[in-house]
Formats: structure tokens, sequence, C-alpha cells
């Protein structure tokens, strides 16, 4: 094991993607969690997992993380089949989840020397990553602060840090930032790019859009198909079915009512309509007339009508966009 | 009496807990009002006060200063009144997984005193409302999240109340979920004029609410109209990639006309003064340190982005008052 660990993986070549999935599909029984996927992610690269729930996203990690078998298709990670050569690949893979697996009994030290050992790191390697980690966590001085003791960010951080004790090439991370506060997961975005630079390959899942943001390439996978994979930035400009138009009357709340009343006799031009605050925004089908007709609406209705604009549309409204036109 | 338009007020309240051989104060000082027919978001991150600010409100906790009240009704002295009134949604809400919606919905509906009558009429406008209506026979326990979520908002409806509390209603709810259950707030909002008032960890979120209180160490350090807590943010917003992370940070942060610097996973935001005149001396100051950069433009400011800069500015402030108490204590 801790030969393993220094050497480089013997299945790769350079030229391949570290990840790479080819038609891959798994079935319980009749139920097709994953249906023909097929993607990889590049070296050093950032990718967002992204899918409603019962998607097929965890159905995915955990085939690539050869804990299940697939039924048909291929995976590779670093060269090697997980579910042929699980031990080898597990060696140079860490993984995170939400639920930050640490010991709260535990200092942020020896959870560090726990997971070394779990990993097979020798004592004076050992030795070495903990101070390594300890500094990239931002833990010195509290390395022997109790770990329940530790607020979120710092807890998560720590996680990060014994996932990636044994110097992963790639790293899983499922929902890593839950509940934590904004500066936190911020520096925890940060260090995750500092390993990228690193080389090392990240793959995350999250249901929070302004964290996908973050991802350079996110693919978006529903009812176990891959239904759109690109940069956040080329899906909002290709992956939108329709247009977000923001409106600010006097009375939102009427106009709300108004609104929901014109999307009953008309629910395929006007997709969605909702209260954002004090304004209201509609997803409208392709027809730049239809914001006249809105306009005119409410006007008729006695209403103010302030402002009526296009927006861009966010990454959440695409992911909507795009995973719900799968179920229907 | 109170004012009838406010729904929901905290004047001064705190509350201290017993920690080891000090105190810890949860909730500090914290004053607010909530008008009937808004939709106030409390935002900040865990442990930031969010829960024992509601639970103080509802007065299922005793305060240990201050005052608050929810439709004119003292939070500690008149419990019942408020309890008729309310409804509440906590953050691990367990519903009885081996009864059926409907019977959900009828326990409920008892243990708040619906009669038999009423419950005849509400309840199946309440499935409909939270769209369960083809699912009133299926277990609770076999719902998706998001319909559970769904069914728990339509059990705290079932008194009818004038107002809801809604504790991290959407934890662990995906996307599309949560973007339903946020639409039925909405509808609440606009057809009966409930007053909302939810606890969430999620700055998107915000912009869904009429008025926000971003809450931080127990504090409340910003209380306004998402639009209004933005401009409260100092300068423009650019962003840009560089090539080089940790020097073009050190380099920006200390250009002319620079406010304020957030890293953004390899992007950096760049708070300044003017950017029509910023962003070529910033681009100058990279190319002459060498380093690359990519995608430099101007960005509107999110609610993220304003919540990390007044928390630095209250970050900022508390030790430069704490500087300001050291050197009195020298003297």
């Amino acid at each position: 094991m801790n030969q393993v660990n220094r050497t480089q993986p013997q299945g790769a070549t350079i030229a391949e993607s570290p990840i790479i999935v080819e038609e891959l599909t798994k079935s319980f029984g009749n139920f097709l969690a994953v249906d023909h996927v097929s993607f990889s992610v590049n070296h050093g690269e950032v990718f967002g997992w992204l899918g409603p729930n019962g998607a097929g996203k965890t159905t995915t990690i955990r085939m690539l993380l050869g804990l299940i078998k697939p039924t048909s298709g291929r995976a590779s990670v670093l060269g090697y089949d997980p579910a042929q050569q699980t031990k080898t690949m597990q060696a140079h893979v860490g993984y995170m989840s939400q639920q930050f697996t640490l010991y709260n009994e535990l200092t942020a030290r020896e959870n560090i020397q726990f997971y070394g050992r779990v990993y097979g790191l020798e004592r004076e390697e050992l030795g070495q990553r903990q101070i390594e980690i300890l500094r990239m966590a931002g833990l010195e001085g509290r390395e022997n602060v109790l770990t329940s003791q530790l607020s979120g960010g710092w807890k998560q951080r720590l996680a990060l840090g014994c996932a990636i004790v044994h110097r992963p090439q790639i790293l899983f991370l499922d929902e890593p930032t839950a509940g934590v506060d904004p500066i936190s997961r911020r520096d925890f975005w940060g260090l995750i790019y500092s390993l990228t630079k690193k080389g090392v390959t990240v793959l995350v899942t999250t249901h929070y859009m302004d964290e996908a943001e973050l991802c350079q390439r996110v693919g978006f996978i529903s009812q176990g198909r891959l239904v759109a994979m690109d940069s956040p930035a080329r899906l909002k400009e290709t992956q939108m079915r329709g247009m977000v138009l923001e409106i600010n009357t006097s009375d939102p709340d009427r106009a709300l009512r108004i609104l929901k009343t014109m999307q009953q006799r008309n629910r395929s031009q006007l997709q969605e309509v909702a209260l954002y605050g004090a304004q209201i925004h509609a997803v409208v089908s392709d027809v730049r007339e239809y914001k006249e007709v809105i306009r005119q609406n409410l006007l008729d209705e006695n209403l103010e009508v302030n402002s009526i604009e296009w927006i861009a549309p966010t990454l959440e409204d695409v992911f909507i966009s795009s995973v719900t036109a799968v179920e229907s | 009496m109170l004012n009838s338009e406010i729904a929901l007020s905290a004047e001064g309240l705190v509350k201290s807990f017993k920690a080891g051989s000090g105190w810890n104060t949860a909730v500090d000082h914290l004053s607010l009002q909530v008008h009937r027919g808004e939709t106030y978001g409390l935002i900040g991150p865990d442990g930031a006060g969010k829960t024992t600010t509601t639970r103080l409100l509802l007065g299922l906790l005793s305060r240990t200063e201050g005052t608050s009240s929810i439709l004119g009704f003292d939070s500690i002295r008149s419990p019942y009144e408020i309890r008729e009134r309310t409804g509440y949604i906590t953050q691990q809400f367990v519903l009885p997984a081996d009864l059926t919606v409907m019977e959900n919905m009828r326990f409920f509906a008892r243990v708040q005193g619906v009669s038999n009558e009423q419950q005849k009429k509400v309840i199946p406008e309440l499935l409909a409302f939270a769209g369960l209506a083809n699912f009133s026979d299926r277990l609770a326990g076999q719902l998706s999240g998001g319909m559970k979520k769904k069914l728990a908002l339509a059990c705290s409806l079932i008194h009818a109340p004038k107002v809801i509390l809604l504790d991290e209603p959407t934890l662990g709810v995906d996307p599309v979920s949560r973007r339903e259950f946020w639409s039925l707030l909405g509808n609440l909002r606009a057809e009966q004029g409930v007053t909302i008032f939810v606890c969430t960890p999620y700055m998107d979120e915000a912009e869904r609410c009429t008025h926000i209180g971003l809450i931080y160490q127990g504090k409340l350090i910003a209380n306004d109209t998402p639009t209004r807590i933005k401009g409260q943010v100092a300068g423009e917003l650019l962003e840009l990639t560089p090539s080089r992370f940790v020097p073009a940070q050190e380099l920006v942060t200390n250009l002319e006309g620079v406010l304020e610097v957030q890293t953004y996973g390899e992007k950096l935001h760049v708070f300044v003064d003017e950017a029509g005149r910023r962003i070529p001396q910033m681009v100058s100051a990279l190319v002459g340190a060498g380093i690359n950069h990519t995608g430099i433009r101007r960005i509107e400011v999110r609610m993220e982005e304003a919540f990390i800069s007044l928390i630095r500015r209250q970050r900022e402030m508390e030790s430069e008052a704490a500087a300001r108490d050291d050197s009195k204590e020298e003297k």
C-alpha cells in the first residue's frame, strides 16, 4: 500500500483524460438509474456533476469509485477500471462527502493521523503531510482542538485535508459546502483551485447553482441521462428554452395573480411566473412580442408597470429549463 | 396595543447560553420589524443565531434581554395567542412516516383544534395548493424530499395562520423542488397576504424576499430590501481570471482605487471606485508583472458579494474597537 502511494498510476498515459465515462449504464431491476452516459474530465479541471434528487448523480459517482459495478458501458479512472482494479485505483482517489466523515472526539491532528494510517502512509511521510495539511486548512494553532469544537468552515477544510492526505490525483466532492458561511466557502473553493494547480482533477456535486458557477465545466443529469454539458457561461447562452423577463409593478402580489391567470390560458407561452421579492420573474417562450402582451394585460388591470425587461438567465434558470424539458 | 401593521417585532433581543464557565451570546441585541404581507428572510451561515431568533419570537425559548412579539402578542406572555395565529416549520420537521398524506393532515388539524367540518373544506384545498391532491393515500415516508417539504408546509397552514415561520425549509432539497417550494410561498403571499419569516443559509434565496436581515454571530449586520443591501457595498465590481492567482491577488489588492478583493474559485472579484478608469490601469499593472488574465469585465453585485463585504466590514470594526479597548487599558 505504501508503495502504491508513491508510484504513478500504471494504467494512465499522459494524454488520456483522468476520468472517462463511455455509455455507462446502471439498472436496478427495471429502473434505469444511469442511462448510457458519456463524458470525460480533463486533467486539473473542476467538473460539476449536477442533477435533481434521484437523477443518477450519486450512482454515477459510486460506479466511478468502484463501489458498484456498471450494468454496461465503461468507466476509466486514471486509466484503471474502477470495477476491476478498485483497490489500486482507490489509492489515488480522494472522496469527501457532505457529512464530513470526521471523528468529533478526536483532535484535528488525530483525524489527519487516522486517515493517514488508513491510507497506509509511513510515519515520516505522515508527519510531513500533517504539517502541510494543517497549514493548508489554516488550522495551525488549532491542531489539538477537538473536532467537535471547530466551526463549520474549519471542519470542512479539515475534512478536505483528510480526504487528500494520500495525495490523490482525483478528488470527488459530494455536496461539500452545505451550511458553511460564505467567507469559508470562498476559502474552500480557493483551496480546491490551488489543488488543481498541482494537477489534481476535481469532480463535485452540489444542489446550489451559485456554487456550480465556480466549476469550469458542468454536466446536467436528469432521469439517468446527460442532458447538457459545457461551461456555465456557454450553457446560459445555449441551453435556455425561453427568456427571462423581470417585471416591476406597483403591486407585485396582484400582478402575480394576473399573470397566473394568463399562464393558465397559455402555458406554452408563459412557462413560469414567480415572485422574486418585489419583482416578478416570468420565463417566456422565444417570442419577443409577448413582452408587450404582458405589459398591456397589467395596464388593463390598472397596474403601474415601472419596468419590464429581459434579464440574463441564471445557471439555476438554465438547469430547471434543461431538466424539466426531459421530464415533460 | 401595538401597530396592527407589524406582524413580527424584536427590540434589543438577547439570548445567552451558559457555555462552560462563561456565557455564549447566540442572539446579540437584535432588533427587527416585519410588516404584514412581507416575506422577510433571515439570512446567515450555520450557527449565526437564525434558529434561536425564530424560537425567541415564537416564545419557545426565554429571552435574556429585550422584547419580541408576533401580531402584537408578546412572545413570552401570550404563547397561546401566538400559536393560534402562526405556523412553524422547524429545520428537522419530521412527519409521521407511517401515516398517509391525508392522515398527516388530519393529525395536524386535530392538534390545532380544527373542526371536522372545517377540515373537509380546508384539507382538499391545501392538498391542491401543495400539488399533493393525487397523493393523499401515499405514506409520508414514501414521498420524495421535495414533496415532504410541501406536505410540511400544507400541515403548518391547516389552521389558516396569518404568519408562518420557516427554519431552513429547503435544506437538502434539489433545485427543482426548491423552486417549486418558493413558488408556493409566493402564491401564499400574493393570494392570501400571509406574512412569511424564513431562515436560510442560501444567499440566492434572499432575492426571493421583500426584506432581509443578514445575521452574523448573533448580530443583525444589515436589515433592508435586497436591492438596498446590495447598494450598501461601495464601488463597482470587476471579475477576472488571472494565470497566476496569488501574485495577481496581491498585486491587485495594492492598486490605487481598489476598495476590496474577494476570491471566487479561480477568479478574482475586485471592487473599484471607478471601473472605466481602473480597468486599463489594472490591465497594464498585470501585464507589467508578467501575469496573463482573461475575461476582465464588470459584473453585478449579488447578495453573496454584499454579505461577504459587510461581514468583513463588521470584523474590521470589531477589531478596531478591540484595539481601542486595549490602548485604553494600557493607559
